[in-house]
């Protein structure tokens, strides 16, 4: 079980760190409802992540994608632990 | 499908976040019972996983928009209703806090929408389902296709009784868009499931209860 987990993260942080470069650039179904609406005018932000829209600050290339990408999986995953480990049964 | 901060009204803000609230008190108090300390890193994974499949938002054919996964059906597929919960509860918090996806006074709207209707909508058509002979790619590609089309329903009522727009163009509109949009949530679903399952990534009452 321990080398599919294994093999589970890599493709994970493959997608997260490769594939999401090429990502399509276009607003989803909820911003593109809010344009077509005109509500999305409206939308603000009111708490200043350490790593907005997926990128790392400072940093201009595919590479800020990417890291961030790597970042999230990694943090996904251990906080997922922290959690599960508190909120699963008592060994 | 995240839902930035600015939009919703304070009271539709309040009750998405005390819904959720329950609702995962619920989810915490489950996984006291039921939840195994071995299935907690195969849950992390998915976690990971979901994560990752979510950044990559896929083109809709000839229009400028795109869609993307929210993982609701393929976590409940493996792992049922209650622990799914926690992996999208996990993943929403993470984008809204770090990477500013999703608006902090939203994210319990957003968990509302994407940890708990998302995978409740996907553990009906589930439940509905498994009776008949469908394969069960067929049935994920359902399941992954309607969590996505409620959410998006549930997300222009929120519109709605924000008095954003009205209920009808929310609907209409939102609809609409995801509609196509749940195609992609079901043929990556589908995708999904056959590698999960050869993992032997589910939790045993989930398959016993599936087939």
């Amino acid at each position: 079980m321990k080398k599919r987990l294994v093999l589970w993260i890599v493709v994970s942080l493959f997608i997260a760190g490769g594939v999401s470069l090429l990502a399509s650039t276009h607003p989803d179904g909820y911003e593109k409802t809010g344009e077509q609406l005109g509500f999305i005018d409206r939308a603000t932000s009111y708490l200043h992540s350490p790593l907005p829209d997926y990128a790392i600050p400072g940093v201009h290339s595919w590479l800020s994608t990417s890291l961030a990408g790597i970042l999230g999986v990694a943090i996904t995953f251990v906080l997922f632990l922290l959690l599960g480990k508190m909120a699963g049964k008592r060994r | 499908m995240h839902i930035p901060d600015g939009i919703l009204s304070p009271a539709i803000l309040a009750t998405g976040a005390a819904v959720s609230v329950i609702v995962l008190a619920k989810s915490v108090q489950e996984s006291k019972k039921n939840l195994e300390q071995t299935a907690v890193p195969i849950m992390g994974v998915m976690a990971a996983f979901i994560f990752a499949a979510q950044m990559v938002n896929f083109p809709l054919l000839g229009a400028a928009a795109s869609g993307h996964l929210i993982g609701g059906a393929l976590a409940a597929y493996l792992f049922g209703f209650w622990p799914t919960t926690l992996i999208m509860t996990t993943v929403v918090t993470i984008q809204a806090v770090v990477f500013q996806d999703g608006g902090i006074s939203v994210l319990g709207v957003n968990i509302l929408n994407m940890a708990i209707l998302a995978p409740l909508a996907a553990t009906l058509v589930y439940k509905l389902v498994r009776k008949t002979k469908v394969p069960v790619s067929v049935m994920v590609f359902i399941a992954g296709w309607v969590s996505v089309v409620v959410t998006a329903g549930f997300a222009a009522l929120q519109l709605g009784a924000s008095h954003v727009v009205s209920y009808q163009l929310a609907l209409q509109t939102l609809i609409l868009w995801h509609v196509i949009i749940g195609i992609g949530e079901g043929v990556i679903t589908g995708a999904v499931v056959p590698f999960a399952r050869r993992s032997s990534f589910f939790l045993g009452v989930s398959e016993e209860r599936l087939r």
